[in-house]
């Protein structure tokens, strides 16, 4: 048997009605092991001007490598407070911001491995179907055999790495611009 | 036992091994730019998307729990107050089921709408249209062992936006849609049969496949009316289904 996956339509502007109830920007969960960092950001449109209703879901593996599901048998502790997911609603002047912990390495395909990454769902008004990218973390030696990134040209992988900040430690900057020169890289699979 | 939420994954020896997530058939789903929706062309991604292999980071995805998700009844059309929305109450109701015909079990379904006249209750809605009192317009719900959903609300009205001269929404109601995986995420809208606004709707249009476009639109149905109080409509949701499963798996019974 054989159905078509029914067709995407846009989340709109008023998501926030429906989407709200689950609205959280703790990804990893209160007391959860790992090494803690914030995330904050912009989500930009084509003419540099911040998008103020969007909406970011994130999903990521624990600091052990290991996802909160059950399609995830690797042999790795999972912490049961571990939640792994969150849903981020830019705010008026197009920021975001949440907090996490940062995830350990996870398996790639044949036999690599994966650089510690975010996984970001992105929807917006204007968006006819939802765009999927990653954020990758800066300083991480694993980066540069990411068999992910390693399939991105080398002049926009850095879209998809976190900058440290100046002013904490901890605190994580990461720009989504929709289109032009900086164009954030989205993924297909 | 280990739970196979879609028939998308086994383990050999060690390794993890992972089967693929359909990709959609040609024109069944949209394009980023649509000019003639506005709103797409300074947001739709100009350069190609970047085909990555499915890894584990995709084809799992946050799985909600049963007990702390499921509203017994999802009834959109009383208020907390106990106050009864205004419009024409409907029931709505369909499977959710994967692109092999498999039923997508306890996975979340949450819903927005309109009101009867068109209006959202959102401080970004500036339609002209009387808010309900009784009518916060969200729902949600999780589908069954069977794959099953149902929810009670009133029929969304038209609302007009800023698209081009006169443009008006067709009524719909929208819908967030997980599965089991980050792969098998849906975010939709779902119509009415005979709207005369859907012709001119640039986000309905958006889809070049014609039957994908008008499996958006709901069926009248008799069976789930119910007399002298709600009208019925159906409507199943497809999501990404696994490609065959890994050869070592031969258990599929199901
Ligand atoms: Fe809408």
């Amino acid at each position: 048997m054989s159905l078509q996956a029914t067709t995407w339509q846009t989340v709109g502007p008023f998501f926030r009605i429906g989407l709200e109830r689950l609205f959280d920007a703790d990804i990893a969960g209160v007391g959860v092991e790992g090494e803690r960092v914030a995330v904050a950001g912009r989500v930009l449109d084509g003419d540099g001007l911040p998008i103020r209703d969007a909406v970011l879901e994130i999903w990521q593996a624990n600091a052990a490598g290991k996802y909160a599901h059950p399609a995830d048998t690797q042999d790795k502790p999972l912490e049961a407070g571990f939640k792994g997911f969150g849903r981020i609603p830019t705010q008026d002047d197009g920021t975001f911001r949440f907090t996490t912990i940062k995830p350990g390495t996870v398996p790639g395909p044949n036999g690599t491995t994966q650089a510690p990454h975010l996984v970001v769902g992105l929807l917006m008004r204007g968006l006819l179907r939802g765009l999927v990218t990653r954020a990758y973390f800066p300083d991480e030696r694993l980066n540069s055999s990411d068999p992910i990134l390693g399939l991105i040209e080398p002049s926009r992988r850095a879209t998809l790495i976190m900058t440290p900040s100046s002013e904490h430690a901890n605190l994580l900057h990461w720009e989504i611009r929709m289109q032009g020169e900086a164009e954030t890289v989205f993924l297909e699979f | 036992m280990a739970i196979d939420p879609a028939g998308a994954w086994g383990l050999k020896g060690a390794a993890l091994s992972i089967s693929n997530y359909r990709k959609p058939f040609l024109g069944t789903q949209p394009e980023f730019l649509h000019t003639p929706y506005a709103s797409s062309i300074k947001r739709a991604p100009q350069k190609p998307l970047v085909a990555i292999p499915q890894t584990l980071s995709e084809v799992t995805g946050p799985l909600f729990d049963r007990d702390a998700q499921h509203a017994a009844e999802c009834n959109l059309t009383r208020s907390a107050t106990g106050g009864e929305a205004q419009g024409q109450r409907i029931a709505v109701s369909g499977r959710v089921l994967d692109e092999n015909g498999r039923p997508v079990p306890h996975t979340l379904v949450e819903v927005w709408q309109a009101n009867a006249a068109g209006r959202y209750l959102h401080r970004y809605d500036q339609h002209d249209a009387p808010l309900d009192p009784n009518f916060t317009g969200d729902g949600y719900t999780m589908t069954d062992e069977l794959g099953r959903y149902r929810f009670v609300t009133i029929r969304p009205g038209c609302y007009p936006w800023g698209n081009h001269y006169n443009a008006w929404r067709p009524a719909h109601i929208h819908f967030s849609l997980f599965g089991p995986a980050m792969a098998t995420r849906l975010v939709t809208q779902m119509y009415f049969p005979g709207d005369p606004m859907l012709p001119f709707d640039p986000i309905f249009n958006c889809t070049t496949d014609e039957k994908a476009r008008n499996r958006l639109i709901s069926q009248f149905d008799w069976e789930t009316t119910i007399p002298g109080s709600t009208i019925g409509h159906k409507f199943d949701f497809i999501l990404r289904g696994a490609d065959a499963t890994p050869m070592e798996d031969a258990h599929h019974q199901d």
